[in-house]
């Protein structure tokens, strides 16, 4: 490396992988990760959301993290979308394509996609 | 996609509780469970609480996982990885008894009060990987330097941050730098003084262990601002996993182009050797660390000239310790300002301490310059175990002195601690409670500097041999009034007369208990009593008539069979109680600690 160019790009190529050990981001989007959650689909819908963060370079403002049963195990897959400020969005039977759309409208966007949550 | 992070600790505490052996069944069980590719092993440095070790913490929840073991390992992949339950029972508690529990490490009351910027990287970063530390705007300081400053204007902030030496002495590190920066041109050189060797103090090593590149990258600013090209680390060959990181951070540095010739394409070189002390504790000195650079017997000369003029192989050096270097990167980064809002007036910035002794989070720990003891103790470091009371903390290790009650509330700096004589030292931080004996404690470290003792100058070989003679015969019960005066006497004597910093500040923690516990030199000599009982000379175990039963359990326990039943079985007992031939006895007090009945005592 001969230049603070190069390593001005190493640092922020790396910068997002380091940021997530920061753990207090002002949106959590939290996949049901229990048994019926996994059977129903939920590590894909899980692995979408942690791809189309880091591809939207939102790894400093977004955590995507798991948890467990959340009882409503019919519905599964289960996601929430928590917001510094809002209430709670529940998405339900989500699925990687519904997930990318979540990304796109609710995450970016700022509207819950209303269709997917369970309040309807 | 990695979309969880699993850090465990690899500093030397976690690693010889059995960390390393974790993460390599933890990355088994990752790759067996299918999750190799989501789930990332990062083994980091000190987390700083290594009472609670192993450690591990997995992000983005910052679940605090502690006294983590082999067979828990199924479990966090099973449980927390793939289906995203914590394990309770493995979540760090802070209080056994309390309900409510943190479970971020961020939260829990011995990391709230701390400020870290030496330890900024250790337990975040990996410090075997260049681009975490670069992630962490590793080596932005570097290239700052490089490409906007000039050496004197490194030298000015430096200056004007007010950083102080770390090592213990405190002197002002601008200053250092502008005296060697002021010799004329040629080759000069950058020493780090990792030469760790105060009993109880390890923060050095944590922060080489942690974060080897901050540094290395400090090394290079001071190599730019002084006119050095080559720096030398000296490191102690008991630290190996120190070493290792070190050796691997500067080939990666290397790699990068972050040391060696023309760096960042201006021009400048310099590059990093490491050598390994044997572990005399004199080669702390830093006279006698440059002398042991060269290749010889490690013994320390007078000074001046200071090595600012004269140093390693004779050409002007600049030797800081482990800790003062840890921040000077991020006082070029934000600024002499920035660190000057921390801390006290007369000591900016923060300081790291080794937390040990009778204490609840042992550990590392770093606060703001103004801290008081009660904080560090009572809050960060958890209070006293059992229940029991402070007496002291002693600092500075055999150099310094120890801090009574009576001050627990005093700002920890560097002159507030010299006002009531004692040092802040390099960081060892020794928590005493009512069970230590206060001549015993200054014993301890007296001995320690003994066997250190580099038998140059006559005042140290010699001198603090007869104060140790002095003071095994107080702890014997031998002693009188006069040899009390003549320990004085010695003590001043020997502060200054001594060559090196060794002898003229080995005998602080016989002044500093003698400042603060003289009752107790007291009552060992005139009333042949140690009140904390621990001299075993002055101890004697007697045995209640009363409430011995007779169970006979302490006779068949006495390894030396000093106890046999009394000839007369008392009305009302079935078996005759228990007496101690005293002349016989060793005051194991294996007697007492298996009487059911509390009929044995010591005196």
């Amino acid at each position: 490396m001969k230049t603070l160019e190069e390593l001005a790009a190493i640092r922020d190529r790396m910068k997002g992988r380091v940021a997530l050990r920061e753990g207090s981001n002002d949106i959590r989007i939290v996949v049901g990760m229990a048994t019926c959650g996994i059977a129903a689909g939920a590590r894909p819908v899980l692995n979408t959301f942690v791809e189309e963060v880091n591809n939207a370079g939102l790894t400093g403002e977004v955590t995507v993290t798991q948890t467990g049963c959340i009882g409503i195990c019919q519905y599964e897959p289960v996601v929430e979308v928590y917001k510094a400020g809002e209430e709670k969005v529940t998405y339900v039977k989500m699925t990687s394509e519904k997930a990318k759309e979540v990304m796109e409208k609710h995450i970016k966007g700022g509207k819950p996609v209303t269709e997917y949550t369970i309040n309807i | 996609m990695v979309r969880t992070h699993v850090l465990i600790c690899g500093g030397t505490g976690c690693t010889s509780s059995g960390s390393v052996k974790i993460r390599e069944a933890m990355e088994k069980e990752i790759e067996a469970a299918g999750l190799a590719d989501e789930v990332k092993m990062v083994q980091t440095g000190c987390f700083g609480l290594c009472a609670s070790g192993p450690i591990m913490i997995i992000y983005p929840e910052g679940t605090f996982y502690s006294r983590v073991t082999l067979d828990d390992v199924k479990e966090i992949v099973s449980e927390h990885l793939l289906k995203g339950r914590v394990v309770e029972r493995l979540v760090h508690k802070e209080d056994e008894s309390k309900d409510v529990q943190p479970v971020s490490l961020a939260e829990t009351t011995f990391y709230k009060k701390q400020h870290r910027i030496a330890l900024r990287n250790c337990g975040v970063i990996n410090p075997e990987n260049i681009e975490e530390y670069i992630a962490t705007d590793g080596y932005q300081a570097l290239g700052k330097v490089l490409t906007e400053m000039t050496p004197e204007e490194v030298i000015d902030v430096i200056s004007a941050s007010g950083l102080r030496g770390r090592g213990g002495g405190g002197f002002p590190t601008g200053t250092k730098w502008k005296f060697a920066a002021a010799q004329p041109a040629g080759q000069k050189y950058v020493v780090c003084n990792a030469d760790e060797g105060d009993p109880g103090a390890f923060m050095d090593r944590s922060v080489l262990e942690g974060d080897p590149h901050a540094v290395l990258e400090a090394m290079a600013i001071a190599g730019y601002a002084i006119g050095a090209d080559q720096g030398y680390i000296y490191v102690r060959a008991e630290y190996p996993i120190a070493v290792k990181r070190l050796e691997i951070a500067i080939g990666q540095a290397h790699e990068y182009g972050l040391l060696g010739n023309d760096i960042f394409g201006t021009g400048f070189n310099f590059d990093v050797k490491l050598r390994l002390g044997a572990g005399a504790f004199v080669c702390g000195e830093e006279t006698a660390l440059l002398t042991s650079i060269e290749g010889k017997r490690g013994e320390p000369r007078p000074r001046p000239p200071f090595p600012a003029v004269k140093g390693l192989f004779g050409k002007p050096t600049i030797i800081n310790n482990v800790e003062t270097w840890a921040n000077v990167c991020q006082i070029i980064l934000k600024g002499a300002d920035w660190f000057k809002s921390m801390g006290t007036p007369r000591s900016a910035g923060t300081k790291v301490f080794a937390l040990g002794g009778k204490i609840k989070n042992t550990g590392l720990v770093e606060v703001p310059m103004g801290t008081t003891l009660r904080e560090v103790v009572e809050e960060i470091g958890g209070g006293i175990p059992g229940g029991k009371k402070f007496k002291a903390a002693q600092t500075g290790g055999p150099s310094g002195g120890c801090i009574p009650a009576s001050h627990f509330d005093v700002e920890i700096d560097y002159d507030n601690l010299t006002a009531i004589g004692c040092m802040m030292g390099s960081g060892g931080m020794i928590v005493l409670d009512e069970t230590d004996c206060m001549v015993d404690i200054a014993k301890f470290f007296l001995q320690f500097t003994v066997d250190e003792s580099c038998g140059k100058c006559t005042p140290c070989r010699i001198g603090i041999r007869r104060m140790l003679e002095i003071l095994n015969k107080i702890t014997e019960g031998k002693a009188t009034m006069d040899d009390l005066t003549r320990l004085e006497e010695l003590c001043y004597y020997i502060k200054d007369n001594a060559l090196c910093g060794l002898g003229q500040t080995a005998p602080n923690p016989v002044l500093s208990t003698l400042k603060f516990f003289r009752d107790e030199y007291v009552a060992h000599i005139v009333d042949k009593k140690c009140v904390a009982g621990v001299c075993k000379a002055l101890l004697s175990y007697k045995v209640d008539t009363d409430k011995c039963i007779g169970c006979g359990i302490c006779m068949k326990n006495c390894p030396v069979g000093a106890i046999s039943r009394l000839p007369e079985v008392p009305a009302g007992k079935k078996l005759a109680p228990v007496t101690i031939d005293t002349s016989k006895c060793v005051k194991c007090g294996v007697c007492m600690s298996n009487c059911k009945f509390k009929a044995i005592s010591k005196q």
